[in-house]
């Protein structure tokens, strides 16, 4: 076989195969950075106001989210063989100017790994106090791990802290490669998103508990705390998504055309919202007038460069990114719709809305959540396509080149489809309170 | 270079670290696997079960530790390393997912033992025997640099790392049953010291016997290695020869707390007479130190952060286990 075959044939495998741990580890990563901080929140709850209810919760929690983390940690390992495995051209080329936030990364996660089982099984090892304490690294790593992540995918949207000599790199400054112009708008995205997405889930499984009939306090606390994290992140987040949006269009211009599904360039550009690309054609959407130039640039006849600006081989498939761009602001906006909801009737009652809508729509708001993460996450991996270093390094160029990785593919989806089945019984089971003998030896975990 | 050699140090530590700890997690793994039936293996596995429990998850960070560092520091390595033995890696990522969520899983939830517990002990099998075969073919100068230029499959199946694999296997399994030898005699389970005792010698032994016709292995099928260890290593390998043999002799004469860190530095000294030996290879014959370190800033970006990193990391690990060996109240009874 050719080598250009089997760079074509891997490409795909290796792109199949990266999405799918990705897209796996994301939601999990999520729940990594803001369960600890609803648990945090709970047991500081039940500690300064004796709060039964608010102990029963933090405990439940931390069975729970021990669930999580090591499915996270182990789901996350494969990832950094993957950098390796699937892209060595990416870091055997650019290591040297990008490892270091990994580095970074590696303690962070080492902090938060130690401090979890710190937490974990020391319920009963600690004192009270002492183990709200230990509760708190286990939260500021988890934020720390989560931003030097996203630094890293930041410079490779915006490559900065090197120079290219006949294709060597030469003087890397890895400082300013992680703090590059992308990481700002990057990071605060993804951190708000992780705890839209832990705190909408949890109160997702509180609100089913709910319609069901378990309105006691205990139920209503645990939608509570977690809602409420959510329903604060929200609206800040719609301002971090516009900052995100500005970013893009100074400095990927063409991957806000895919966004938005740009396919001329325009003076004046309204902002387009649903519809597809169809033979060059932008068919179906909806249209605001001017919207676009305005939103993007701050002035309503501003130019937005379209998809044709470029040559074909430069520009990301654009219905992908423009359907999955569309989902993730649907999805907050219809989130952030829920959360002002919640935000007026507390105001007014000090209590949650009455309508059995209000739980139906937190139901929903669960999955939503979750699917915005997905959408906004396809949404800057797709749209910065074909590039793997953005203007740079091809994706073709960053993949491995050895025979036989679709098989390493297929191996993938019968291993993560056997872990989500796992998980989620488990989690199913747990949550009908039946708990393990082996969880410690002398119950150390038992509530 | 005094920059590249401080982070191979750290490299190296940490994958030491992860051989004696995590090794030893993987290695009680095995141990459940052996343990007989559900019912008459039970309280062995809960005391594996508990003793690697609040620990697994920190042990294993070592490894994405000393690879972060090895794609920082080294980059050609990481990618030469990774792309050409893609396929024992790959097994080695699996491994540690089935084994990570497996034993999660099972410690969740009421009757899933026999759901997860297959599932957890055979990848602690799988995983350190790939890992031993991904040395080997490093060891034995198999991968070459560059993306995927080695052979995919022959470069980890050759005579160094079938010997890597089982002598991995051995040792973890060697380590466990000395940890757990201590752990019984802490929680005062009499009949488990006895049994777990009894797997150390018999991992201990066979551990000697793989390395000793590993020694012939080594000089056929790895010159340039078994050179560096019957030279600059030397004095290394000697040590470790006769620190087994001290852990032996400890381990019968019943003193199983220094058998603890006796067995554990024969490991070490193991990993650091292979280091010294390749050293300045990272590539065997085909890639040293010098050629693959990252330029100087980010050599120096790294130390530093290394630097900082341990000076929060080294307090931290010492908290866990100072927390797990704490007796639990309703443990001390």
């Amino acid at each position: 076989m050719l080598l250009a075959d089997v760079v074509s044939d891997n490409l795909t495998a290796a792109r199949a195969q990266m999405g799918v741990s990705l897209g796996w580890h994301i939601i999990v990563a999520s729940l990594g950075v803001g369960f600890p901080l609803v648990i945090v929140v709970a047991e500081w709850r039940a500690l300064r106001r004796r709060d039964a209810d608010a102990m029963r919760l933090a405990r439940t929690w931390s069975r729970t989210a021990g669930v999580l983390f090591a499915v996270g940690a182990v789901s996350g390992t494969i990832i950094s063989f993957e950098m390796g495995i699937l892209w060595p051209g990416l870091l055997g080329t650019y290591g040297s100017v990008i490892g270091l936030p990994f580095a970074l990364e590696g303690f962070a996660f080492f902090i938060e790994a130690i401090f979890i089982g710190i937490y974990l099984y020391g319920w009963e090892r600690l004192s009270p106090r002492l183990h709200l304490l230990t509760g708190i690294p286990v939260a500021v790593a988890g934020i720390a791990s989560a931003f030097f992540v996203v630094t890293a995918n930041a410079w490779m949207n915006d490559p900065q802290g090197f120079h290219l000599v006949g294709g060597k790199v030469t003087d890397p400054n890895p400082w300013a490669a992680m703090f590059n112009p992308a990481t700002p708008a990057e990071s605060i995205h993804l951190l708000l998103a992780s705890f839209m997405v832990t705190g909408f889930v949890i109160a997702a499984v509180y609100a089913v508990a709910m319609l069901r009939g378990r309105r006691d306090r205990y139920h209503r606390l645990g939608f509570l705390i977690p809602f409420a994290l959510a329903a604060i992140a929200t609206p800040l987040q719609i301002g971090a998504g516009d900052m995100a949006a500005r970013y893009v269009a100074d400095r990927q211009p063409i991957k806000l055309a895919a966004l938005e599904g740009q396919v001329h360039t325009e003076r004046g550009a309204g902002e387009h919202i649903g519809g597809l690309v169809i033979n060059g054609q932008l068919r179906g959407a909806i249209v605001i007038p001017h919207a676009l130039s305005l939103l993007a640039h701050g002035d309503p006849n501003a130019t937005i460069a379209g998809l044709d600006s470029v040559p074909a081989d430069q520009r990301p498939p654009a219905n992908i990114v423009h359907v999955a761009f569309d989902l993730m602001v649907g999805a907050g906006v219809g989130l952030l719709g829920l959360a002002a909801w919640w935000a007026w009737a507390w105001r007014r009652t000090r209590a949650l809305p009455r309508s059995r809508w209000f739980l139906r729509g937190a139901v929903l708001a669960g999955p939503a959540a979750a699917v915005a993460m997905e959408a906004g996450w396809v949404t800057t991996e797709v749209g910065r396509q074909p590039w793997a270093v953005y203007g740079v390094l091809r994706t073709a160029q960053a993949v491995s080149t050895a025979p036989g990785l679709f098989a390493g593919f297929y191996a993938l989806l019968v291993v993560y489809s056997i872990l989500t089945v796992s998980t989620l019984y488990v989690l199913m089971r747990m949550g009908r309170g039946r708990r393990s003998e082996y969880a410690d030896p002398a119950g150390a975990m038992a509530a | 270079m005094a920059a590249a050699n401080t982070v191979l140090v750290f490299l190296w530590l940490g994958m030491t670290s992860y051989a004696v700890l995590a090794g030893a997690d993987f290695g009680g793994g095995v141990w459940d696997l052996l343990a007989g039936g559900l019912v008459a293996g039970a309280r062995q596995r809960r005391r594996i079960a508990a003793s690697i429990g609040p620990v697994w998850e920190a042990n294993h960070v070592w490894l994405i530790f000393a690879l972060v560092v090895l794609w920082t520091g080294f980059p050609p390595v990481f990618a030469a390393i990774t792309s050409t033995l893609y396929i024992p890696l790959t097994v080695v990522a699996f491994g540690i997912i089935v084994r990570g969520s497996s034993f999660a899983l099972r410690q969740a939830a009421v009757r899933l033992e026999r759901a997860f517990g297959p599932g957890f002990a055979t990848a602690s099998l799988v995983t350190p025997f790939f890992l031993g075969t991904v040395a080997g073919a490093i060891a034995s100068g198999r991968v070459p640099p560059g993306n995927a230029r080695g052979d995919v499959l022959h470069s980890w199946t050759g005579p160094t790392s079938l010997l890597g694999g089982v002598l991995a296997v051995a040792g973890c399994a060697y380590l466990a049953a000395v940890y757990l030898v201590a752990d019984a005699r802490r929680s005062g389970e009499h009949d488990l010291v006895e049994a777990f005792r009894k797997r150390a010698l018999i991992a201990g032994g066979a551990c000697a016997l793989i390395a000793l016709a590993g020694i012939d292995v080594v000089r056929l099928d790895a010159p340039r290695l078994y050179g560096g260890l019957v030279g600059r290593a030397l004095p290394l390998l000697v040590a470790s020869v006769m620190l087994s043999g001290a852990s032996l002799v400890l381990l019968w004469r019943r003193r199983f707390g220094p058998t603890r860190i006796v067995g554990a530095l024969a490991i070490v000294t193991v990993l650091w007479a292979w280091a010294a030996a390749q050293y300045p290879d990272l590539l065997v014959g085909s890639l040293t130190v010098a050629q693959a370190a990252a330029p100087a800033a980010t050599l120096a970006a790294l130390v530093i952060t290394l630097a900082v990193g341990s000076v929060l990391l080294l307090p931290s690990l010492g908290l866990l286990y100072t927390m797990v060996r704490r007796p639990h109240p309703a443990e001390s009874s």
